[in-house]
């Protein structure tokens, strides 16, 4: 074989630093049947790196329910696709960028955001929403955080936030929603996860299947770069050192301009009928694009690299093929019509040239000013790379004792001034100041935006008549605090609050994408973290009905040896049938009775008091108040979950319910405050005389399965009658009043009772004050 | 009668101006390239939000050469209505078709959240439906809309009734706090001397239905709806 001019000779020491195991080098020996070159070396580096190969967690990930009567297509495309009706689907998927954001923040988001879109659109969908569930050391010092530290996590969120809303606002699509979390687990490894939805016709759908001996592989978008060599395989797939800053240039700049551009292209490309495969150029860039067509399509393909648009001249096959330069698409035309496809290119103003073609007999050729720089069995490097049974084992048993647990002093406490510094906390405080930074309106189908319900709502116009009938509901979520203390359970929490948060915007759970935050997969006590997650999403997601359809997997997730919380966050799709029915949190009007639901029904089990009090050390009062960190996550009861959410579609299909907000971090009281703050002038009074003691688990206890919804007096009955058909305990538990004062009554006396305006302004305020400090 | 809406590279409310305009208020709408210098015999022009060309350099810097904005110019010279929203105001200023220029927020963060307006002049084609002194909620969605402008030419906007919206409180109040982003005089929206071309930060396009929160910027396209139909009748 001719070989570059200035090859390097490839050694097993050069394998190592490319993050190659020896055992896996000797496998592409063996693959290859020879030595590989550098740029190989390169390609298989990537290939088989963790971000790209999944090697270490395919095993686990095959437990997950990936199957249902409306997916049209589960993990191993660029996105998860599901049917919606009417002739449309909705491609979906949640992806990681949180290297990245730690090294260098907006760089980090934008193009975290970035490469969702591209998946979405690479399936031919139109990107509709983008939500972004992030995770940030504490912001404000305290025992446990340095002034220095949180003055870094500030600078680390600021960034993110200004990448995440560059990218979205300027490309044209509404950032509806996410969370934000912090635990000081998080302070040199944020976590930043993307979001993004797109709908198409059921026809439209796009894969990456290179198909057809000799149609032309045509290259478009941004031009090649050195910039975001490695990101995959170093950034991505190993942990953090004090060197990690110096990784700055392996990070990927973003233009969502030119993304936008790219996207209006695509789309238009493919309604021309003269596309036959597409795959965008996201993680290891032109290789995994090439490759991974190549290996789906069961074809080979060749490319001159000469033939690539590059920003800069001397680039080697090497860097060219593991640029990670944003805004780049590969796909594949048919035969004798890539005219057409190149003037929808040429009309947008983007680059697009033919750089190869599609070959018979399965093997990946690479040319370079017409020598040959790589050729490699596409489906041997895509498949059959290393696939990893890593060790697991259960770290020994925390034992905590009743004095490391959360003590109950409900006589001598002052519920009022804690809730007021629950409200205050960065984790319940409203994130108005980071969500107003996003436009969260753009194409004007925003029905409810972040805050406004407790799913976001995009309803769906008709791509020819405009004409709207239906409408998706989104929501993220991921407990890493609960995951932490039990990983089983809080992965159960997670697909049951993101599941009941949709079905309280009055949509029907469907299907979810799930991206899984861990530590070093190295770590035998990792693994067994992840594999006990995984065994929490599928009991979930199966007792639930919601197949996961996608997501990805973030292994490494630790700085300095010491890993994350280990995070798995849902992104729950849901459906509603008529738009109008979408259903938000806020009161709406004086006199409607407020309404307590428990799925758990009247025969709800009390736990032991020792038992009570291990399970609220691990919730927000808990972490606030008493600086407590501990214990269990609530029991999980998934029958209750689903005789709760389908208590909430009924309500909302029959239109008998004027507001629903499900009760979470802070518990009840919480949720009701939240509904006073999104209704100006309304408040309530409300009494809990029915609640178990102790006034602290009454007020603030966190177990799920519950929502408090408002009721119009006259329809009262009929809710009630609904709750006691579905199996759901409901009480009446206050009134919506236009009093200044906000009051909840619990064992005779007003437990909290301060001014509304008072607690709004700690909670409305309280994040833009921690931020502005400097 | 027909309008046109403009599509820049970069345009990201092209879309949704259009819907407002065929599906909320039913009339015909057409996009209209920016490398076309034929607008299509429309009758209005909608220069719409988004990042034409990016905002590279400046928002809206680079627009203003594009071939379509020559027949704008020719179009607005000759009398024709063209409303600017957001970006398409930004492009506006820097065609010199409206005075004045945009600054980055007073807060440097981009900012999405429905404001508060007060309609200061009810005899534009882009406000006629409208009561002089009526409040309108809208939502803004910018990063550059603060703006400023000399002294004379404010005095000039002034005298000449060209301010045709401001940022303000709920009840209509000329407090700072309704005021955004620092705009000067809090100016939301202004038109030329001649009163057929106008542009506002605000976008009206996103406030025409009860569902998306507020329906207060139908006015604005019932205002040049009803001038089109007012200047049809007097050539009639």
């Amino acid at each position: 074989m001719a070989t570059a001019p200035t090859e390097i000779k490839v050694t097993p020491e050069i394998a190592a630093e490319h993050g190659l195991t020896s055992e896996e080098y000797v496998r592409v020996r063996k693959i290859l049947g020879r030595d590989p070159n550098i740029t190989e070396l390169g390609i298989f580096s990537v290939m088989w790196s963790e971000h790209c190969s999944y090697k270490s967690s395919k095993v686990h990930l095959k437990r997950l329910p990936t199957r249902g009567k409306l997916v049209v297509q589960g993990p191993g495309e660029n996105a998860g696709v599901v049917d919606i009706g009417d002739g449309l689907v909705a491609a979906f998927k949640i992806e990681s960028h949180n290297h990245p954001s730690y090294v260098e923040p907006f760089q980090g988001a934008t193009t975290g955001v970035g490469g969702i879109l591209r998946d979405i659109f690479t399936m031919g969908a139109r990107p509709i929403a983008v939500l972004d569930s992030l995770r940030f050391g504490e912001i404000v010092a305290s025992r446990t955080t340095s002034e220095e530290e949180a003055a870094r996590n500030r600078r680390i969120l600021d960034g993110v936030i200004r990448g995440v809303a560059n990218y979205g606002n300027c490309f044209g699509v509404p950032t509806v929603g996410g969370e934000v979390g912090f635990e000081p687990c998080y302070s040199q490894n944020p976590l930043v996860n993307a979001l993004a939805l797109g709908i198409a016709r059921k026809e439209e759908i796009f894969l990456a299947k290179a198909k057809g001996i000799g149609n032309p592989v045509i290259y478009v978008g941004a031009k090649t770069g050195r910039d975001g060599i490695h990101g995959a395989s170093l950034l991505a797939s190993a942990e953090f050192t004090e060197e990690s800053q110096q990784k700055r240039p392996n990070v990927q700049v973003g233009d969502p301009f030119m993304e936008k551009l790219l996207l209006e292209a695509c789309i238009e490309a493919m309604h021309t009928g003269a596309v036959v495969a597409i795959q965008d150029m996201g993680a290891a860039g032109l290789t995994c694009s090439t490759m991974e067509m190549a290996s789906r399509g069961g074809t080979g393909i060749e490319i001159d690299l000469a033939k690539v648009p590059q920003r800069e001249s001397g680039m080697t096959p090497y860097e060219i093929m593991l640029s990670e330069s944003q805004e780049r698409m590969l796909l594949v035309a048919e035969k004798g019509r890539e005219r057409e496809v190149l003037d929808v290119f040429k009309k947008w103003g983007l680059d697009a040239v033919v750089v190869g073609s599609v070959t018979e007999g399965g093997i990946a050729k690479v040319l370079h000013h017409g020598q040959v720089a790589a050729e490699i069995p596409a489906h041997p490097l895509a498949e059959e790379g290393p696939i990893y049974q890593r060790p697991i084992s259960q770290p020994p048993l925390r034992r905590e004792t009743p004095s490391d647990w959360f003590v109950f002093k409900a006589g001598t406490t002052n519920f009022t001034e804690n809730f007021k510094k629950l409200l205050a906390s960065p984790a319940i405080s409203s994130k108005r100041w980071i969500t107003e930074q996003y436009d969260t309106m753009v194409r004007t189908n925003t029905l409810a935006g972040p805050g406004a319900s407790d799913a976001a709502v995009i309803r769906i116009k008709d791509p020819q008549t405009g004409e709207v009938k239906r409408a998706l509901a989104l929501s993220t979520d991921g407990n890493g605090r609960w995951c932490h203390l039990n990983p089983r359970l809080g992965a159960m929490h997670a697909v049951a609050e993101a599941a009941r948060n949709v079905a309280a915007s009055g949509a029907r759970p469907i299907a979810a994408t799930n991206c899984l935050n861990f530590g070093s997969p190295e770590k035998p006590e990792v693994m067994w973290q992840f594999s006990e997650a995984i065994d929490g999403l599928k009991v979930a997601c199966e007792e639930l009905g919601t197949p996961i359809t996608g997501g990805n997997v973030s292994f490494y997730n630790e700085t300095l040896g010491k890993s994350i919380y280990p995070t798995p966050v849902i992104g729950m799709l849901g459906i509603i049938d008529d738009a109008s029915h979408a259903l938000k949190l806020g009161f709406r009007e004086k006199g409607d009775l407020i309404v307590l639901l428990d799925g758990a029904g009247s025969a709800a089990a009390t736990p032991s008091p020792a038992n009570l009090a291990q399970e609220f050390s691990s919730s927000e009062y808990s972490k606030t108040i008493a600086q407590i960190v501990a214990g269990e996550p609530p029991q999980i009861d998934l029958a209750a979950e689903k005789r709760l959410q389908q208590m909430l579609l009924a309500l909302a299909s029959e239109s008998l319910v004027q507001s629903v907000h499900d009760i979470s971090d802070g518990g009840i009281a919480v949720t009701l405050a939240e509904c006073c703050f999104a209704a100006p002038g309304l408040s309530a009074s409300v009494s809990l005389e029915g609640a178990e003691p102790p006034g602290e688990h009454a007020l603030f206890n966190e177990r799920g399965a519950r929502a408090v919804v408002s009721v119009k007096s006259s329809l009262l009955a009929r809710v009630l009658d609904s709750a006691r058909q579905y199996g759901v305990a409901a009480h009446q538990i206050g009134q919506v009043t236009r009093d200044k004062r906000f009051r909840i009554q619990y064992k005779g006396s007003a437990a909290i009772d301060s001014p509304l305006d008072v607690l709004r302004d700690v909670w409305a305020h309280s994040l833009e004050r921690a931020l502005n400090t400097r | 009668m027909k309008f046109g809406v403009v599509v820049f590279p970069g345009s990201n409310c092209d879309h949704d101006a259009f819907y407002a305009i065929a599906s909320v208020l039913h009339k015909p709408v057409e996009f209209i390239w920016h490398q076309s210098e034929d607008l299509m015999n429309c009758d209005a022009i909608v220069l719409p939000g988004g990042f034409a060309y990016g905002d590279y350099l400046r928002t809206g810097a680079i627009a203003r050469f594009s071939p379509v904005m020559k027949s704008v110019e020719r179009f607005a010279n000759s009398g024709g209505i063209v409303l600017g929203i957001c970006n398409g105001f930004q492009i506006l200023l820097e065609a010199g078709l409206l005075p004045g220029a945009m600054m980055r927020n007073s807060g440097l963060r981009y900012i999405c959240r429905h404001v508060h307006l007060r309609v200061e002049e009810a005899d534009t084609p882009f406000t006629n439906a409208a009561q002089k002194g009526q409040i309108l909620r809208i939502p803004i969605a910018h990063n550059d809309g603060n703006y400023n402008v000399d002294e004379a030419t404010l005095a000039e906007l002034e005298s000449n009734r060209q301010i045709i919206f401001r940022y303000t409180t709920p009840d209509g109040s000329d407090d700072a706090s309704g005021n955004p982003n620092g705009s000067m005089a809090s100016i939301a929206g202004i038109c030329n001397r001649e009163r057929n071309v106008a542009g506002l930060m605000p976008h009206p396009e996103r406030a025409v239905e009860s569902a998306l929160d507020s329906a207060d910027g139908l006015v604005i396209f019932q205002s040049m709806i009803e001038a089109l139909v007012g200047a049809a009748k007097a050539t009639a």
